[in-house]
């Protein structure tokens, strides 16, 4: 299902679509500009979730811990640090989300299908729970608030960040991420998790340590929905309990099921095509609007399994 | 040895003896929710993500028949049927389609009808909590302590209706066709036996006890919109550690759970009393994956 | 077909092709079972018999072909249509319902709308009768029963339907020398009743033994048909088709 499209098609599309993102917070207005960054990040998250679930076959639901913890341990290097260091924030988030990433990690490798999902379903609970109740530390049901640091490399330059140049980092940041993952996933490292996500016995008796695999993968998964909630929590200046809910690894996995899975690029489209659903309806339904973008969903289960790019490239195949 | 003498003061015995009865309460509400996952689980594979709504579309449907009727009985009764009905309505519709598929394509679908559930309920009913008011009230005095007789009632009817469902399973001809299909759904067709229909009433069946399960313990908390999530939450745990797909498993991980979180609950706030259900998964997973009241096979 | 075999034929396939995934297990497959005919259909491992049987029943669907059962077209029909009206099935691993007893077992075929009690006990007691070790266990789990006592169970089981056809995978596997002359002598009392039967067997002495007609298949493919009494085992065609 994973088709490798000629390299040069492959950097021209690459190529348009980041010179459209990098042109979009000059044209659109400002709402909008917010909104497309909004995307990014959440597109990230997603398409860290589908390292996991598109690749290696191994259903989570445990993104919102990996999401959370990068966005309070960005929050405690801004909070504890002055002044706010953003490279400090990053390497925290991401300290942050592995450490949770090998606790998952651990119980990944003794866990199939079912049992996996609902282990992180509750471990992202049990994160939730510490973070809700610990209120000297994490400001529990409040969250944290902060400031935003500075774009800073210490010694050359130091600017504040506008929406603009946030934007043109996060894109940044998102589109490394990207290439960064594809390559891992079509390199022979990338191979072995397809094999196991196909036949997990038949890699084992192929002689792979699969229970190694596994690891990784939910740790690079674990990282980039870290390096995600970074960026949340730098756009926004506040980390919240909420965020770390299993609803909003729920909202993740729909994100990649709508765009469809395995595909990278397909997780971030789902995260955009939710998230417009989600404010074309707000205009109709206001708060409600999950009941018509549920329904949608429910129906694309059943009638698009390969999500928007699986049924745009089938259309395009015709 | 004074040491001792003051040790076995210390212990809160009166507190022990309230949170044992509302452990055992509670329990029975667990186990009735989690007979309704095992039994969809273990029929046809399918993690019913949207049971927690279900049980929380039952309570409000209580509340409703409630308001209209005021007979709490009849909201039992009533809200029982109506979400069993809608059970087998959302089965049909969003769950035939995907048999066969990959189990991830149900966890999913099932997750996004609790999403449209919890805010169809949201929309239709607001935030504010309602309230079922107890068809029984007063309290009974047990050494010298009162407890309400309510709660009681709660854990006696939840036993009578799983044990009536137990009967159900073990006795009738429908029972037997649920649990041959259970056991394999291919020779049950083989025999005659019209699976589909019995995965549909399956899932009405596990529908109807949740939804008996929230009108039962409506008047305990207030019924809302996100009531669901704690118990499937919870139901998700215990139908783990209980073994999946065992029904005396789950009724016994429910009670042993919800006694260990109500003992917490003396010394913990509630909300970090919920964590003890998480611990006992871990341990669970760690050392008995294949359920703490299944027999290790060997 | 003259038209007095039309009428008599109780289950006939016509070019079926059938698909496991992407492998073609049955590349035209055409056979017919009459009223109460005993047929053995015969073959190494492996060249589609069983997959001819779960194409009857309903449990794979044919990409090509089509299967008739007293005339009608049952192509595409679901198991529990087809057992209902007359086909019973007995797979290869017996697969009886190991939680359930013996008496519950029998009772997911019996408990069907428009029989009485009274025809109910009727069935239980002849089935008893036939398998008087089933009647000692009919309380007993179901994964209990030895190997040949869930082959007798699995049997009773089909039989319960009332069917026209029983479809008997591989009876005798792995059977004790006395078991299967105890199947043997089932498949004859069935066949007095005007039960039919299209018995998939390795053992070919008593497939012969106990066939009007059997059909040879080798990969997909019926490959010889003929009345039973022309073959013998030392026959070529027998070492042609099942020889090592």
């Amino acid at each position: 299902m994973i088709k490798r499209r000629p390299t040069a098609i492959f950097w021209a599309g690459f190529a348009v679509i980041m010179a459209l993102l990098i042109a979009a917070p000059l044209v659109l207005p400002e709402f909008w500009r917010r909104f497309v960054t909004e995307i990014l990040i959440w597109g990230l998250l997603a398409m860290s979730s589908d390292i996991l679930i598109g690749y290696t076959g191994m259903v989570s639901f445990g993104h919102s811990a990996f999401f959370g913890l990068g966005m309070y341990g960005a929050a405690a290097a801004l909070l504890s640090v002055k002044p706010p260091n953003l490279w400090l924030a990053i390497l925290y988030g991401l300290a942050g989300s592995a450490g949770v990433a090998l606790f998952v990690a651990y119980f990944s490798t003794r866990l199939r299908d079912i049992y996996f999902a609902i282990t992180t379903l509750i471990f992202a609970q049990i994160f939730y729970v510490i973070i809700f109740t610990w209120t000297e530390v994490t400001g529990g049901e409040n969250g944290l608030n902060f400031s935003r640091p500075a774009l800073a490399i210490p010694g050359l330059f130091s600017m504040p960040f506008t929406t603009n140049t946030l934007h043109w980092f996060v894109l940044a940041v998102v589109a490394a991420s990207y290439l960064i993952v594809r390559r891992i996933t079509q390199s022979p490292f990338g191979m072995v998790l397809q094999s196991i996500r196909e036949n997990e016995p038949r890699t084992r008796a192929i002689g792979y340590a699969v229970e190694r695999y596994k690891m990784v993968a939910v740790m690079l998964s674990g990282l980039f929905a870290g390096l995600a909630g970074v960026l949340y929590a730098i756009q926004n200046r506040f980390a919240a309990p909420d965020f770390v809910y299993f609803l909003v690894s729920g909202e993740t996995v729909i994100f990649n099921v709508m765009g469809g899975i395995g595909t990278l690029v397909g997780p971030i489209v789902g995260a955009a095509f939710f998230l417009l659903l989600r404010e074309g309806f707000s205009r109709f339904f206001t708060e409600y609007y999950l009941i018509p973008v549920g329904i949608i969903f429910i129906a694309m289960i059943i009638f698009m399994p390969q999500g928007l790019l699986g049924f745009a490239r089938r259309w395009l195949n015709r | 040895m004074e040491l001792v003498g003051e040790f076995f003061r210390a212990i809160p015995y009166d507190q022990i003896l309230i949170q044992t009865l509302n452990g055992i309460v509670t329990g029975m509400i667990l186990a009735l929710v989690a007979s309704g996952l095992t039994l969809i689980f273990g029929i046809m594979d399918v993690v019913n993500f949207a049971h927690g709504e279900l049980f929380m579309l039952g309570a409000y449907v209580g509340v409703v028949v409630l308001a209209v009727s005021g007979s709490f009985w009849l909201a039992l009764v009533l809200a029982t049927l109506i979400v069993a009905i809608i059970g087998a309505a959302l089965q049909i519709t969003t769950l035939r389609p995907l048999l066969g598929r990959d189990p991830l394509t149900t966890i999913l679908a099932t997750f996004g009808i609790s999403l449209v559930l919890q805010n169809y309920a949201l929309w239709q009913f607001g935030p504010v909590p309602r309230k079922i008011e107890e068809p029984i009230t007063g309290q009974f005095t047990l050494f010298y302590l009162e407890y309400p007789w309510y709660r009681i009632m709660i854990a006696a009817l939840s036993a009578a209706i799983i044990g009536g469902f137990w009967l159900f399973l073990k006795y009738g001809t429908y029972g037997i066709w649920i649990r041959a299909t259970t056991q394999d759904r291919v020779m049950a067709q083989a025999m005659g036996i019209p699976v589909p229909w019995v995965h549909t009433a399956a899932f009405a069946i596990g529908a109807g006890m949740a939804a008996a399960s929230g009108v039962l313990f409506g008047p305990l908390v207030g019924v809302n919109h996100a009531m669901g999530l704690d118990w499937i939450l919870k139901g998700f745990i215990v139908v783990v550690v209980g073994g999946m797909g065992s029904l005396g498993g789950s009724i016994a991980a429910s009670i042993f759970i919800s006694l260990l979180e109500a003992y917490a609950s003396i010394w913990v706030s509630p909300a970090q009393a919920g964590i003890v259900s998480f611990v006992v998964l871990i341990l669970t997973l760690l050392f008995r994956p294949t359920g703490l009241f299944v027999p290790t096979p060997k | 077909m003259s038209a007095a075999d039309a009428a008599s034929t109780l289950v006939e396939l016509d070019d079926v092709h059938t698909y496991y995934g992407k492998s073609h297990i049955l590349h035209g497959v055409s056979l017919r079972v009459g009223r109460g005919e005993v047929v053995g259909l015969l073959g190494r491992n492996g060249v589609g018999k069983s997959t001819t049987l779960k194409t009857i029943m309903g449990l794979v669907n044919p990409s090509r072909g089509r299967v008739r059962f007293q005339g009608s077209a049952i192509t595409g029909m679901p198991a529990h249509r087809l057992a209902r009206i007359g086909i019973a099935y007995v797979p290869e691993d017996r697969r009886i319902f190991r939680l359930l007893t013996v008496m519950e077992n029998l009772r997911t075929g019996l408990d069907r709308r428009g029989v009485s009690e009274a025809r109910k006990h009727e069935l239980t007691d002849k089935v008893f009768a036939y398998f008087p070790v089933l009647a000692e266990r009919r309380a007993q789990a179901g994964g209990t029963l030895s190997g040949g006592e869930q082959q007798m169970l699995a049997i009773a089981r089909a039989m319960m339907l009332e069917p026209k056809i029983i479809l008997l995978d591989e009876p005798t596997e792995g059977l004790m020398p006395r078991m299967v002359s105890q199947i043997r002598e089932i498949i004859g009392a069935l066949h007095r009743e005007g039960v039919a039967i299209l018995l998939v067997e390795q053992n070919v002495p008593l497939t012969l033994e106990a066939s009007q007609r059997v059909y040879i298949m080798e990969k997909g493919l019926v490959r010889h048909q003929c009345a039973a009494s022309e073959l013998n085992v030392s026959d070529a065609v027998i070492q042609q088709y099942l020889g090592v």
